[in-house]
């Protein structure tokens, strides 16, 4: 087809898009990964990424976008991406779940642990890590949450203890809600090395392997009955320095980056949530038509179809924004991540109510509606309670005093 | 690739913030409309600013427009900031290019501030600033028409806001003489005029719900109760961070609608109503929750926060409330609203 001609038909078929323009190279850019996709993306949706079939089959999509340069475009080349920039990475999300691709399986350690290892990782860490991270080979699962520290993340008490003989440290102790944590291959998170020191302080970052003597995994079933996520015990599981991210005792503030990286841009991206609402958009259409079984009278959720579709467009206006102050002032994004956090888990799980409430009593025959209503309900839980961003949203950016802590130590 | 207000918009929204800063604190806004103060944003450029250079305006845009009433939303400004902005739109279209005639008169006036406007594009509705203006714009089907304020019969109407200085103005149903036809077959221009009106007032409401949540923090941190201050409390701090949140999600809408009025885009409907929605319902939010955790004192004329609450409680209606333009972007998006099942007999 022609070239110019082919461009073309591409800004028209993205009408929701020309109003803020790309530049020509982005919309090659969105051209080339349409495309690819168009070709590519199973025709049937691969079975879950919580069972071990499904695993599989999801690691092997990994391997087949790293092959063809799609699985982490923002990263440098020599680590396995294509050094996209900001705009052209929220393009390639678009374009991903629009195009009805598979859940990335190894989301956690990409967009989770990656950008702490850009910041923190020694060049051994990062050439050791990122590539097989890349090629979906090593699934990376995060250790937080423990037993007693869940929102309070700072009361962990797993332990990492000093072996100078053998140069690192042994880990024991117990992690949680450890998402692909099943089936996946390595965790990240934070241990605390220094028990006598400020809850904040003494904690380091470290790496263990989830096959090394005396670590037991155990998978826990989620509300949808597959094992999302695991409880992993930890033995005295012996860990080498080159496996601490940072320094020792300075895990908290690495951690950070980490958390600032999952609740702002990186996680979930606006591409996620254009898509579902332009289906939430469509599954209206069908059930008015008569052509998806669904409940008699769609037009009561009009408002609430249009308002999920509005939101998601916001949320994605917001980005570009904040994408836009990044480029030119370099600010930090830091406690306004707890903004995006709050909106776009609110979002979602909305978007996913107003689709069940469509579906009628069809609802509960489940689908891919079912399945991302259940996925929607723990956005406002995981990466830190929307209670909690909405502290950090009143004492950060509003400047509200802190509430005295009570009864603690 | 860009989204967020331009250096000369920061700018200009810099120093109309300064001004209003000194001339429009609460004890200024409760006085209401100020000639002097409407002149002192005159030599800054407020009232012309959409007004073009060959009648002595800034010709500037929508996008400029929002970073000033936003301002002016902050300050609680009393004065006809949206309805001059509206009006010059379509004084603009009318005139037509032409140095001469009533419009091209009207619209030097504006841009010098020597006159103030009113702007009636829904013919049963009380008109904003019709009080104190000192020409009225009046729609009627598709044409334009306007009379100096002498000539109309403008009504002192009472509101919830006393700075809108409401007014009903029915010289064209009752004496026809009066008004001027400035121009017919303005029905893009009209809609286009509303679009813009819209995103004016979703760009004062932000600046508004800004403004009382700035005091409403204040508030939290002075207030104690139970040997502490209320704002340390999660039940008061997350009222808070949910308007916070409200705010920020709805500026860049704000934004793009202006954006896309500027350059005349297919969205340009849709964008808009899509401002107004999310400025409506952040607004409409920061007010109940602000005079909520204001308590008893946020509920008398005294406290300042009284003088937002009355300006939102006004601005989220007019130009189209939340679910007017809601249901805009449902047409748009889903087809046209189907005729109730039981049409009501």
């Amino acid at each position: 087809m022609d070239r110019l001609l082919y461009l073309t038909l591409c800004q028209i078929m993205l009408a929701r898009v020309t109003d803020l323009a790309f530049t020509v190279a982005e919309e090659d850019f969105r051209c080339e990964i349409r495309e690819w996709l168009a070709a590519h993306v199973p025709r049937e949706p691969l079975p879950s990424m919580d069972t071990a079939e499904g695993f599989r089959a999801h690691q092997e999509w990994e391997r087949e976008l790293y092959d063809a340069g799609w699985a982490v475009v923002g990263w440098p080349a020599r680590y396995g991406g294509r050094d996209a920039s900001l705009f052209e990475w929220l393009i390639f999300e678009e374009e991903y779940w629009r195009s009805g691709a598979p859940g990335r399986v190894g989301q956690n350690g990409i967009f989770l642990f990656a950008p702490t290892l850009f910041e923190y990782g020694t060049e051994e860490q990062k050439n050791r890590i990122l590539p097989p991270m890349a090629r979906g080979e090593q699934i990376w699962v995060q250790g937080w949450s423990e037993p007693g520290a869940g929102s309070d993340l700072a009361a962990l008490r797993s332990r990492a203890v000093r072996d100078e003989r053998r140069g690192g440290w042994v880990l024991s102790g117990q992690k949680t809600w450890s998402s692909r944590g099943a089936f996946g291959h390595r965790l990240f998170g934070l241990f605390r090395t220094d028990p006598a020191a400020g809850r904040h302080r003494g904690l380091t970052y470290l790496m263990a392997d989830l096959a090394a003597d005396g670590v037991s995994v155990r998978p826990i079933r989620q509300l949808d009955g597959e094992p999302g996520f695991a409880e992993v015990f930890l033995d005295d599981v012996f860990v080498p320095d080159a496996d601490v991210l940072g320094e020792p005792g300075q895990g908290w503030n690495v951690a950070m980056s980490t958390t600032g990286s999952e609740r702002g841009l990186s996680l979930r991206s606006p591409g996620r949530f254009l898509a579902a609402a332009d289906r939430l958009v469509a599954l209206y259409g069908q059930v008015r038509a008569g052509t998806t079984p669904g409940r008699r009278t769609p037009d009561t959720y009009r408002d609430a179809v249009a308002d999920a579709w509005m939101r998601a467009e916001a949320y994605r206006l917001y980005v570009f924004q904040t994408v836009t102050r990044l480029q030119e002032g370099g600010v930090v994004v830091g406690a306004e991540s707890s903004l995006n956090k709050v909106f776009w888990s609110e979002l979602d799980a909305d978007l996913h109510t107003t689709a069940q409430r469509l579906l009628g009593p069809h609802a509960e025959t489940g689908g891919p509606w079912l399945d991302g209503y259940l996925f929607a309900l723990a956005g406002p839980i995981y990466a830190g309670t929307n209670e909690i961003q909405r502290n950090v949203i009143a004492e950060r950016l509003l400047g509200m005093e802190r509430e005295p802590k009570g009864g603690r130590r | 690739m860009r989204l967020g207000h331009d250096r000369d918009q920061q700018l200009f929204a810099a120093s109309v913030r300064a001004l209003l800063g000194r001339e429009c604190m609460p004890e200024h806004a409760r006085a209401g409309f100020s000639p002097k103060r409407w002149e002192a944003l005159a030599g800054i450029g407020v009232p012309g600013l959409l007004v073009p250079g060959q009648y002595g305006g800034l010709g500037l845009g929508a996008g400029e427009l929002a970073a000033v009433a936003e301002e002016a939303g902050r300050a609680c400004a009393p004065e006809p900031v949206i309805e001059a902005a509206v009006a010059a739109a379509l004084l603009t279209h009318a005139a037509d290019g032409k140095d001469t005639g009533r419009a091209a008169d009207w619209l030097r006036a504006l841009a010098d501030g020597g006159a103030t406007a009113a702007v009636a594009l829904c013919p049963a509705a009380p008109v904003a600033h019709a009080v104190h203006a000192d020409f009225v714009l009046v729609a009627r089907d598709d044409a334009l028409y306007g009379m100096p304020a002498a000539a109309a019969r403008i009504v002192p109407v009472g509101g919830v806001d006393p700075g809108r200085a409401l007014g009903r103005i029915d010289t064209v149903v009752r004496a026809p003489g009066a008004a001027l036809l400035l121009a017919t077959g303005q029905g893009a221009a009209l809609a286009e005029a509303a679009r813009l009106g819209a995103i004016a007032a979703a760009a004062d409401l932000l600046g508004s719900a800004r403004a009382m949540l700035d005091l409403t923090v204040q508030y939290a941190g002075r207030r104690e109760q139970f040997g502490r201050s209320i704002g340390t409390y999660q039940a008061v701090k997350h009222k808070l961070a949910d308007v916070l949140t409200a705010i920020e999600f709805a500026r860049p809408t704000v934004l793009r609608a202006a954006h896309s009025y500027d350059h005349a885009l297919p969205s340009a409907a849709r964008d808009a109503a899509m401002a107004k929605v999310f400025a409506s319902d952040a607004a409409d939010l920061a007010a109940r929750a602000c005079l909520q955790v204001h308590g008893a004192i946020g509920y008398t004329e005294e406290c300042d926060l009284s003088l937002w609450l009355r300006r939102v409680w006004a601005l989220s209606s007019a130009w189209g409330d939340a679910a007017h333009h809601r249901a805009a972007v449902a047409d748009d998006l889903l087809g046209p609203d189907p005729a109730p099942a039981c049409p009501p007999r």
